[in-house]
């Protein structure tokens, strides 16, 4: 099987943003994920209204996918349906599933919201990708324990050998139910190097590179 | 009429979180949808939930969903004949 390579990536950690491993963003003092992610969201002049709409998974897999696409012409580059995004996270929709639960645990207020229900499934956060770039290839998000690179290099290899797809959207965006971690790990893999960098799509690299940025931010591997 | 008005308007601000959006920037009988807010069907079933929770009224009639939630004008409209 022919290597796919990675012509650009993305990465949310912390309050830390970082294109192709370079910091684009960061901020030092204490916030929370939604002040950060707005502010994030303004200071790079993105225009979808829509974005705060969006529960805390899909607002950092949004602002993920657009720093990781911008500069780059994919309607060019793609035919709709021959860009797919696959991603995975290992908390699922936990934390807005909990939100939603509280709007329907009493029975003598019961309101459920239709905003919160919307994205009680963690594949909306991709729907929203794909609306935002109208892509229309395969797509979907796998729940895993841990940050699996080789289940993410072994997929999407398929689909690019089958010829489903001949670019990806794809990575690890994973918002855990306190709120308080939260990350994202996100590349664009291609068929064709666009950029000549000749960085392979393979699980050690995509390994390595998701480990050094964990010590980076937070000291260990372990957080 | 006009207090409703401008707390239907806050309201509406805070469920759909329409955080670009100031109250005096949504003119009373501007449509909500279309090319008005540009609110969406999730939407439309927030403004439901607002007038269940908050008015304690409630749309037995889809279809009357259209013209009460034209403009926060008919929504208002619509309290004041419905409230109790």
């Amino acid at each position: 099987m022919d290597s796919c390579f990675i012509t650009k990536s993305c990465s949310i950690f912390g309050k830390e943003v970082l294109v192709d491993g370079s910091s684009v963003y960061s901020v030092d003092h204490a916030t929370g994920f939604g002040e950060f992610i707005k502010a994030v969201y303004k200071h790079f002049g993105i225009r979808f209204p829509k974005f705060y709409k969006m529960d805390s998974l899909s607002k950092l897999a949004f602002i993920t996918s657009e720093l990781l696409l911008n500069g780059i012409d994919i309607k060019h580059r793609f035919k709709p349906e021959e860009i797919g995004i696959v991603l995975v996270n290992s908390s699922s929709t936990l934390e807005i599933d909990e939100r939603h639960y509280r709007t329907i645990e009493d029975k003598s207020n019961y309101f459920p919201s239709p905003a919160l229900f919307v994205y009680t499934l963690p594949n909306i956060m991709v729907g929203e990708i794909a609306i935002r770039n109208k892509i229309m290839g395969e797509n979907i998000t796998f729940v895993a324990e841990k940050y699996d690179p080789e289940l993410l290099v072994e997929y999407v290899n398929l689909l690019m050998a089958n010829g489903k797809i001949k670019g990806c959207i794809c990575g690890w965006v994973e918002y855990d139910r306190t709120g308080i971690r939260y990350e994202s790990y996100m590349y664009l893999v291609e068929k064709k190097d666009f950029t000549n960098r000749n960085v392979k799509f393979e699980a050690s690299f995509l390994e390595k590179q998701y480990r050094d940025m964990k010590v980076y931010n937070y000291g260990t591997i372990n957080q | 009429m006009g207090q409703l008005i401008s707390k239907l308007k806050e309201e509406i601000i805070d469920v759909l979180n329409l955080e670009d959006v100031g109250p005096d920037e949504i003119e009373d009988k501007d449509p909500l949808f279309g090319d008005g807010l540009g609110l969406d069907s999730i939407d439309a079933l927030e403004l439901i939930v607002l007038l269940e929770k908050n008015y304690g009224i409630k749309i037995d009639d889809p279809k009357k969903g259209k013209d009460v939630f034209y403009s926060v004008q008919t929504m208002a409209d619509f309290i004041e004949r419905n409230r109790a």
